[in-house]
Formats: structure tokens, C-alpha cells, sequence
């Protein structure tokens, strides 16, 4: 899934400081799953917008509301007739939920609400950790199913750099040199020759260096 | 054909059977070329080639190739590093180009450490290909006188591959291994991290050595002498992949006051004795760091001195 985090609550307020009436606009989607842009969040940051006003004697309305999904026109279709009565909407869906909004709605305000981090999963509860970066060409069966595309600081293909130490990366104790996992993966597995193969120079072409991304299927175009 | 893949004294050296001996010199934090100049001063005729590092530890500094430039017009020979980390394969490819234009003829092929570390952590990296791609990459250009995408060269680089090596990073049992790729890719001569873990590192030389790697490539021991307890202590917690025994922080501490440094030398030359009878070594890569001034010093020291002229 996509996983994203709320922005920090002062930089919201900062955002939406000159709007009076705003709404705020969950997804049912990744975001829901990670407990960041569902209809409960969207709650929580409808509730602390009041608050934060009460604090200050402004007079604001707040109120929420939480789609499908904001990354299929279909869905966000479904606010046409409330939009117009807002002067700020804040998106907490990924950074696709902001867009669509604004694709739709050309002359609304739209403000982000989280922050987009990466694609991965939970790992444990209340942990998120990253394990694709949507290169376009997928390579994991080369890896032992593990990506050092996403995972190694530097994207090596041809194993684990001079830093690696204590199965951790250089950059930081807290993230694991995923080459460190291959190879003791790879060994355990008897399959430490297949990491022992040249990997040539990947082709970037499929990955966002060869530009904007889009996916046509002909078989599902109407 | 020349009986040289490039033609540099280090290629000559190591191929006549010499015991090569190589220095680094870093780059200034600035357009200081006159501190650069003086640096280097002390390497002349001590090495056979001095290394002149890329923007290590991700520090920003004068540009690698433009510090071998000026090395080179002062009549030492460059080793130009060059990192993974600032360049894609367009700019790798043209700063090779240039460099061999200008009378470059060694090269080390680095992922490069990453930008965190450094000064400018919120910089975006590229790491477009890595260090075993960029070895092929020289190679290719050398050897097949092509560009990666397969187009002619129109007077191809004549340069003498290098690529490093760090015997005490992880996975262990890997590290032979991952030289082994690194030759395959292309690499003519392997320069080693600095090596304080004598045990672990003939360790891994009896590895290389039974896989015959020391018959395909050259293999310099890296040596880097310990100035002070600060720095053995930040050598050993501080910079990943590095493996700084207790035992060599206790023998610095007994020195005593002010003869720290000099125990650190006699440590560096005792090591450089042994690495002169180790199979598989052909050679010492010494890197005194921010020290140049003591490498006369410790080459005479070590026996190093003169230099073959090949």
C-alpha cells in the first residue's frame, strides 16, 4: 500500500489560517490502512481544526467527509455538489487524492493533509517500512524476493557495499542493509551463486527518470 | 598494441613485479591549490601513484578530476576516484573521457559514501549504476571501444582499472566473494580498506589467494597510520566497516603521551613488512590521511624508498 503520515498539525493550520469553512476528505483506501487519511482521522483533524480555532476566538466550520477512494474520478465525482460550499479542502488521502481534486474541481482550494512516504506495509503494529520504488522493470526474484532497488541506501545490484556492519546500513543503525539479509538468505537457501552473477546497468527507462508514467491496457479502454 | 592496458607507472610497476606502493592526497575544501600543491610536495617519489579521493565521505570538495589535473602538472601520477553517488551514466562516461584526455590513466571505481554522512545530507544521490557496473563500464570503453549503449568510441580510454575492497565489512564470508565479481567486471588492481585487523585480513587474503584471485589482479593492502587515541577510538565506533582491534587502541594507549603518533608509524611499518611477505599482496595502498608530510617518513621507514623506475 501507500503509506503516508499526517503532516505536523502547526503546518496545517498555517495552511488553511484564511479559510473560514473547510472540509476535510478521507479515503477508504491505503491511507485508511494506515491509519493516516481514513473516516476516523478525518474526524480527529476535523475535531482539532475546531479546537485550535476555539483557542484563538475564530469562528470556523469544519466538517468531513471520506470517499471511496480519491484516486478514481468516479468516486471523487461524488462531492461535486458540496464543493462549492467550502473555501479550503484538505485532502488526506496520498499526494494522488490532492490532485484529483484539483483536476476536478479547478477552482477549489486543496491542501494536503499528510505527508506520502513510500510504498510498503506494516511491519509490526504501528510500523510501516518501505519495499517497492516502483522502478516499472521488477527484478526481487534475482534478490532471494528481497528489492535492494527500495531497500539498499544506494540501490546496489551487485552486492552489499564497504558500510555495511552488524547487518545494519551506513547511513543509520536503524535501518538494515537489506544486502546483508540476501546474502545470509541466499547462503542459508545454498543459492549464494546466483548473487555471484553480474548485474548490468539497469534501465531507468520504466522508472519515473523516463519521465511522467502512464499505463495503457487497450483490452479495458472504452 | 602496447604490452599496457594503459601505459601508467602503476600499471608498469605492478607488471615488472615491483612491490607497488601508492599514496592519497584529498582534494581541498576549496580552491586552495597552493595547500594542494604542498600536499602532494610530500608524496613526490615516495609512491608510485597518489589517489586522489572524490568528494569522500560526501564532503564537498574540489572536484576529483581537477585535483588530478593539478597533481599531474606537478609530476606525480593521479589514481582519479570516482563515486556512483553525483554522477549518471552520461556524466560518468564524459568525465572518463576528459580525465584520459588529460593524461589520466589510472581510475578507482566507487559507490561512493552516501550523502548522509556528509555535508549536504539533504542533497538527492543518483546512483545510476554502481561501483561493479562502473569497473564494466571502464572496461568496456577500454576494451570493446564502446559507450554502454553499444555506440564506437572515437579514440577509446586507455585506463588502468581499479576498484576497492573492504575485507572487514559485512557479510565476511561474502567479501571475497564480491572481489572476485569486482575482477570479473574488470578490475586490474584492488586497493583494500585500511587495515587494522591483521588476523581478519590474512584471513581473507587465504581466501583470495586459494581462489587464485591474486593471479588475475593486483591486491594493495590498505594502510592507514593511527595519528592519535581520538583517532583509533573514532576509527572504531564511528566509521562503519571499519575494524579497529582493542588490542591495537591498547598498545596506541601504552605509548604514552606524545608517542602515540609514533607508535601509530611503527604499527603502519610493521604491517607494511608483513603485507611485503603475504602471498597474494603486490603492494601497499597508504593512505595518511591529512599526514602527507610523515609519508617520506614512514616510506623510508617501511623500505619503500626508492621507487622503481620502470
Amino acid at each position: 500500500m501507500i503509506v503516508a503520515e499526517q503532516k505536523p498539525i502547526k503546518e496545517i493550520l498555517e495552511m488553511v489560517k484564511d479559510y473560514n469553512k473547510i472540509l476535510v476528505l478521507g479515503c477508504k483506501g491505503c491511507v485508511t490502512v494506515c491509519n493516516v487519511g481514513g473516516s476516523k482521522e478525518a474526524a480527529i483533524l476535523a475535531s482539532t481544526l475546531k479546537i485550535a480555532a476555539r483557542k484563538t476566538n475564530k469562528k470556523i466550520e469544519v466538517e468531513e467527509h471520506t470517499l471511496e477512494r480519491q484516486c478514481d474520478p468516479e468516486y471523487v465525482d461524488e462531492v461535486k455538489d458540496m464543493i462549492d460550499d467550502y473555501d479550503a479542502i484538505i485532502s488526506i488521502a496520498c499526494g494522488v487524492g490532492p490532485q484529483f481534486l484539483s483536476e476536478r474541481y479547478p477552482s477549489a482550494r486543496i491542501f494536503p493533509g499528510v505527508n506520502t512516504k513510500f510504498m510498503g506495509g506494516a511491519v509490526e503494529h504501528g510500523m510501516w517500512s518501505e519495499r517497492c520504488a516502483g522502478c516499472g522493470t521488477c527484478v526481487v526474484h534475482h534478490f532471494g524476493g528481497l528489492c535492494p532497488i527500495a531497500r539498499c541506501s544506494k540501490s546496489l545490484l551487485n552486492g552489499p557495499c564497504g558500510g555495511s556492519s552488524d547487518g545494519k546500513c551506513e547511513i543509520s543503525q536503524d535501518v538494515d542493509c537489506i544486502w546483508d539479509i540476501i546474502v545470509r538468505k541466499m547462503t542459508e537457501l545454498g543459492r549464494l551463486e546466483e548473487l555471484l552473477e553480474f548485474m548490468p546497468p539497469k534501465s531507468w527507462i520504466t522508472a519515473r527518470d523516463g519521465g511522467p508514467r502512464r499505463l495503457i491496457r487497450e483490452e479495458l479502454v472504452i | 598494441m602496447s604490452e599496457y592496458k594503459s601505459g601508467s607507472n602503476l600499471e608498469k610497476v605492478l607488471k615488472a613485479g615491483h612491490f607497488a606502493f601508492t599514496g592519497e592526497c584529498g582534494p581541498p575544501l576549496g580552491a586552495n591549490v597552493e595547500h594542494l600543491k604542498e600536499k602532494a610536495g610530500h608524496l613526490k617519489g615516495c609512491v608510485d601513484a597518489v589517489n586522489v579521493t572524490d568528494n569522500q565521505t560526501a564532503v564537498v570538495r574540489m572536484s576529483s578530476w581537477a585535483a588530478s589535473l593539478i597533481l599531474l602538472q606537478e609530476g606525480l601520477e593521479p589514481n582519479f576516484q570516482m563515486v556512483c553517488r553525483d554522477r549518471n551514466r552520461l556524466a560518468i562516461q564524459s568525465d572518463i573521457l576528459g580525465v584520459y584526455s588529460h593524461g589520466i590513466r589510472n581510475m578507482l571505481c566507487l559507490s561512493g559514501d552516501h550523502q548522509r554522512f556528509g555535508n549536504h545530507p539533504e542533497a538527492k544521490n543518483v546512483f545510476d549504476i554502481d561501483s561493479m557496473q562502473l569497473i564494466h563500464t571502464v572496461k568496456t570503453m577500454r576494451d570493446e571501444g564502446t559507450f554502454l549503449n553499444g555506440q564506437d568510441i572515437d579514440v577509446p580510454p586507455q585506463i588502468f582499472i581499479g576498484a576497492a575492497s573492504n575485507p572487514f565489512a559485512e557479510p565476511f564470508e561474502f567479501r571475497v566473494h564480491r572481489l572476485a565479481k569486482k575482477i570479473a567486471a574488470g578490475a586490474d588492481f584492488v586497493q583494500t580498506q585500511c587495515i587494522y585487523n591483521m588476523d581478519r585480513f590474512r584471513e581473507f587474503m587465504k581466501r583470495a589467494v586459494d581462489m587464485g584471485l591474486h593471479e588475475k589482479c593486483y591486491i594493495l593492502a590498505g594502510v592507514t597510520p593511527m595519528k592519535s587515541l581520538g583517532m583509533a577510538r573514532y576509527m572504531a565506533k564511528q566509521v562503519p566497516g571499519m575494524d579497529v582491534p582493542a588490542s591495537l587502541i591498547k598498545r596506541l594507549q601504552g605509548a604514552g603521551k606524545g608517542k602515540v603518533a609514533g607508535e601509530g608509524i611503527k604499527f603502519a611499518v610493521e604491517q607494511i613488512e608483513e603485507f611485503k611477505e603475504t602471498e597474494g599482496v603486490a603492494g601497499v595502498h597508504l593512505m595518511a590521511i591529512e599526514w602527507e608530510h610523515r609519508v617520506p617518513e614512514i616510506s623510508e621507514l617501511a623500505g619503500m624508498l626508492p621507487r622503481p623506475k620502470v
